[in-house]
């Protein structure tokens, strides 16, 4: 009886936590579900395109795996475990208890999933979204059945969760840094994962609005893209890729701070250029809204349009390059440890150089002609996909499993998974450029025999059932590494997340640290007695309450979306109402929080 | 000796990368000025970013090898905080090199955007449907199916429009791409200088049967290609009344079912409908893709791939837009005489 209790409240508390390090951990957790269903896809994606003509699966399945692979990889897994890591680490790498709205960041989470479960059940309920990630009108708009709809409504609920979190960090990088912790003495992690969340500020609202017409289109008989209405089927392209475009640095930034953090660490050196590096942080980004119609080379929007978003395009090479070169710099003069979060960071090197020099191929446009919407497109975008964010996610994973989870994942098995992973990676994707240039498009069903592409194809499939197995590697090694108890510091770290008992106490820092310099816990390991100074006395720590209604307004717009979908209007009124009706909840009642007393966090940390 | 060391790897990837893909198809094996100036660029980008590679990978192996911790070794490195000399070598060269590409980049993106016709040149309207492709030539009256029939040696300009969705209009071994979007015209122009059938593609997903959306450009000498031209618009008396017997059956078969939708020779069809057949029986391959020979089963029987088409097109190219012509619509001996009628369909004299 007692069991079965303590066993529910176990639940509830994962339900309603706004602490910033469990929901980091939700993130994980539901980004690495979602993580393996996208893998799951693609693996069903590359077994239909083993051999010409195979008939593995049909036309329209396809369509809806390569639809749903690509959403859910970007949406629901890569952002997600980004966001994952963002939330557990960014505040105690800023020396702060929490984010700025713990309520918002919760909410953020459950919007996610809530508009990520409804996009999957699509594939149960009448057939999953079938007109690629883009979903281009009027293909998405005219010309498919439900799944689009799944999409709007999925996307636009995940989305809304996603801007709440990005304005969170916001918030929190501004206001809640420790004492001395001033903006230039921030770690990269921090800074990129900053610069990424000003541009889910300004990127998610243009997917929002452009979700919204298609909504309106699709459910309301609106004529945004019809053409012989007078619509424009060209506006949901500028649209997606003003989100889009930056969409790849929001994942690409944060990464970047991860193996920015990693190959000091292990290097055993501060960052070579750390100026340099946030200032080419800051011109990637701004950048990356510079140049969105570089997707649209082939749309028709005239030479001086592709000649301007050609060199603009061009123009991300260099602080892409100076960031390069800052990191061969960083371990260079260094005594570099070979641990698998490091090798992640190594792999990552050439690995995002060469994802990095066919995105310039890409820019240039005349050529573009020849490259655009073929494998060479699909090999530049996982060499920077995989190449970067995900070798990052690892890496992360590796090096920040002791600090969030309290345990060590087992070297030996990390460093197989990494020479797996990194040798499917290349076998998978190298041969995509020869693929594209030699004439197949990509989004393609199937090939014909007889065309000089099914060698390569062979080849690309094997290397995915490589990818998968190391993959599986990394689960086991998740279950199996669970005895090997870590220490509070265990890589020798720089930042201040290392400074603090393992496990990481519920209040963080029982006392807010001062910063003294760049990389403040080495600093003091270098100047000091190693360990962080305090910037206040040991006191009570204020701590929000944990709350329900997340939960419960994430699933009134779930409930509001099949009414949208399914054309019920009740059932949409009584959504809307349920999470309109916590929001005044929320907004009457009075929640104070509570207060950790002093005596019990001496007693913990005297344990600790 | 040493000089021929350092441009063996350029020349191996040189050497693959011609080598590579079906003639006719790839990209890397271009055949007319358009695809060879985009082939240039793409070899100049490649060069470029071969020689950043190199340069990482250089100072990314000795950096490895070099400092990597060696057993028993505690010492601390040297924190340095950076270098502003090395910083601005490693903004600048990026700067120099991405002109290199850019400045030809431009020039080149202004030359494939010429595309006004001249008195020479050839226009020809290309309409994308799903999943199967119109050719309009405006200035001739003639509207072909499938098969691009253009002469050498002369400029062509294609203007590109779409019925349904946005398609993708290239063919790789002429030219690059460019995109057939519903309520926009698209230009593009290529000349072919050698005969031969060219394979062309959709690269914008179009739906369930955009893989299929395959077509075929047909070079031939300005002479044949006027031979043809003149057929499709006055095809002879023998398209519309064969003297055959059983063709002349087929053809009413062909008239109570297909008609609606199919012109021969300027009659029937509509702007919606499928593709003209007034040369159907000269098309390279079956609704873009399906060899005339390959043989299929329908109903418990072997059938000719073409009979096998038009039972269950579905089958072959899942979404399109004909119906299914089974037993009921038309029996064993209409179908024969309607396969006989259809393949009298022929502008060219020799078959």
């Amino acid at each position: 009886m007692s069991q079965a209790y303590a066993k529910k409240s176990v639940l509830w508390d994962w339900l309603t936590t706004v602490d910033h390090k469990k929901i980091g951990i939700l993130y994980l957790a539901a980004g690495g579900f979602f993580f393996a269903l996208g893998g799951l896809e693609a693996m069903l994606m590359r077994i239909q395109l083993m051999f010409p003509e195979l008939g593995f699966v049909s036309e329209q399945t396809f369509n809806e795996l390569l639809t749903m692979h690509g959403t859910t990889m970007i949406f629901l897994a890569a952002m997600p475990l980004l966001f994952g890591f963002m939330n557990y680490i960014v505040p105690l790498q800023i020396g702060a208890r929490d984010v700025a709205f713990p309520f918002l960041n919760s909410l953020g989470f459950w919007l996610f999933l809530a508009g990520g479960i409804l996009l999957n059940l699509s594939w149960f309920l009448g057939g999953a979204p079938d007109a690629g990630w883009t979903a281009y009108t009027p293909l998405s708009s005219a010309y498919s059945g439900t799944g689009i709809d799944y999409y709007v409504l999925g996307l636009q609920i995940s989305g809304a969760g996603t801007l709440i979190a990005g304005i969170n960090f916001l918030v929190t990088i501004i206001n809640m840094r420790a004492p001395g912790m001033s903006m230039m003495r921030m770690p990269l992690f921090t800074w990129s994962s900053f610069v990424a969340s000003a541009l889910i500020l300004f990127a998610f609202p243009a997917l929002t609005i452009g979700l919204l017409l298609l909504m309106l289109e699709r459910l309301f008989g609106a004529t945004y893209f019809a053409v012989d209405m007078g619509g424009n089927v060209v506006i949901w392209q500028h649209l997606f890729w003003i989100f889009g475009h930056p969409e790849v640095y929001i994942l690409i930034l944060p990464a970047f701070g991860i193996f920015s953090e990693v190959l000091a660490t292990f290097s055993k050196k501060r960052l070579f250029g750390y100026s340099a590096m946030v200032f080419a942080t800051l011109i990637i980004g701004f950048l990356g809204f510079m140049v969105w119609a570089h997707h649209m080379f082939t749309v028709g929007i005239g030479p001086v349009a592709n000649a301007i978003f050609a060199v603009a395009t061009m123009a991300i090479a260099v602080p892409t390059g100076i960031k390069i070169f800052n990191w061969l710099f960083t371990m260079w003069g260094g005594r570099i440890q070979f641990t698998t979060a490091n090798l992640f960071a190594i792999g990552f090197i050439p690995s995002f150089v060469m994802g990095g020099v066919t995105g310039v191929m890409l820019a240039t446009s005349a050529a573009n002609y020849q490259f655009h919407d073929t494998y060479f497109v699909v090999a530049h975008f996982h060499y920077v996909i995989i190449g970067g964010v995900v070798l990052g996610l690892f890496a992360g994973a590796f090096y920040w499993w002791p600090r969030m989870f309290g345990y060590k994942l087992n070297e030996t098995l990390g460093k197989w998974f990494f020479w797996l992973f990194l040798f499917g990676f290349h076998l998978t994707f190298f041969v995509q450029h020869f693929v594209g240039l030699m004439g197949m498009p990509r989004r393609v069903a199937s090939y014909l025999p007889g065309q000089g592409l099914d060698g390569l194809n062979l080849i690309s499939s094997v290397g995915a059932f490589f990818m998968a197995v190391a993959f599986l590697l990394f689960v086991w090694n998740v279950i199996v590494s669970v005895k090997n108890k870590a220490e509070a510091d265990p890589w020798d770290g720089r930042t201040l997340e290392w400074g603090i008992p393992s496990p990481t106490p519920e209040y963080n820092f029982a006392q807010t640290p001062l910063v003294r310099e760049l990389d403040a816990l080495w600093y003091e390991k270098m100047h000091g007695n190693g360990k962080l100074k305090a910037a206040e006395p040991l006191d009570d720590i204020h701590m929000p309450n944990g709350s329900i209604l997340p939960v419960i307004m994430s699933i009134g717009l779930f409930i509001a979306s099949f009414g949208l979908i399914y054309h019920v209007h009740p059932v949409t009124i009584i959504g809307l109402l349920i999470t309109f009706g916590c929001m005044f909840v929320r907004s009457i009642k009075e929640d104070h929080g509570y207060h950790i007393h002093k005596e019990d966090i001496q007693k913990e940390e005297g344990a600790g | 000796m040493k000089n021929l060391w350092r441009a063996l790897p350029f020349s191996f990837i040189l050497l693959f990368l011609a080598g590579c893909g079906k003639q006719n198809l790839s990209a890397l094996d271009p055949r007319g000025p358009v695809a060879e100036m985009q082939y240039s660029l793409i070899i100049l980008s490649l060069l470029i970013m071969i020689f950043v590679i190199v340069v990482v990978a250089a100072i990314y192996i000795y950096v490895l090898v070099r400092f990597r911790e060696k057993p028993g070794d505690n010492h601390i490195p040297k924190q340095v905080e950076g270098n502003k000399n090395l910083e601005i070598i490693w903004t600048a060269i990026p700067i120099v090199l991405l002109l290199i590409l850019a400045i030809p980049n431009v020039m080149d993106t202004f030359t494939l955007a010429e595309t006004e016709p001249d008195e020479d040149s050839l226009v020809i309207e290309v309409t994308g449907h799903q999943f199967w492709w119109e050719f309009e030539y405006t200035d001739l009256g003639i509207t072909a199916g499938q098969d691009l029939y253009i002469p050498t040696d002369t400029r062509i300009i294609f203007d590109l429009e779409a019925s349904d969705v946005i398609h993708s209009f290239w063919i790789p071994a002429l030219a690059g791409k460019q995109d057939n979007v519903p309520g926009i015209t698209n230009s593009l122009w290529i000349e072919a200088p050698e005969e031969g059938v060219y394979q062309g593609k959709c690269t914008e997903l179009c739906g369930e049967s955009h893989w299929l959306m395959d077509f075929k450009v047909i070079a031939v000498d300005p002479d044949t290609f006027e031979a043809w031209a003149q057929g499709m618009a006055e095809p002879s008396e023998e398209l519309i009344e064969p003297a055959d017997e059983v063709a002349a059956e087929g053809r009413e078969v062909y008239e109570a079912n297909c008609l609606a939708c199919h012109a021969v020779g300027g009659e029937g069809g509509n702007p919606q409908g499928g593709p003209d057949l007034t040369n159907f029986a000269e098309r390279e391959v079956i609704a873009g893709f399906i060899e005339w020979d390959a043989d299929t089963e329908y109903d418990g029987e072997e059938v000719s791939a073409l009979e096998g088409w038009l039972r269950e097109p579905q089958e072959y190219k899942p979404g399109n837009y004909m119906p299914a012509f089974g037993h009921e619509a038309i029996d064993e001996d209409e179908m024969a005489s309607l396969l006989e009628y259809l393949d009298t369909l022929r502008v060219l004299d020799d078959e």
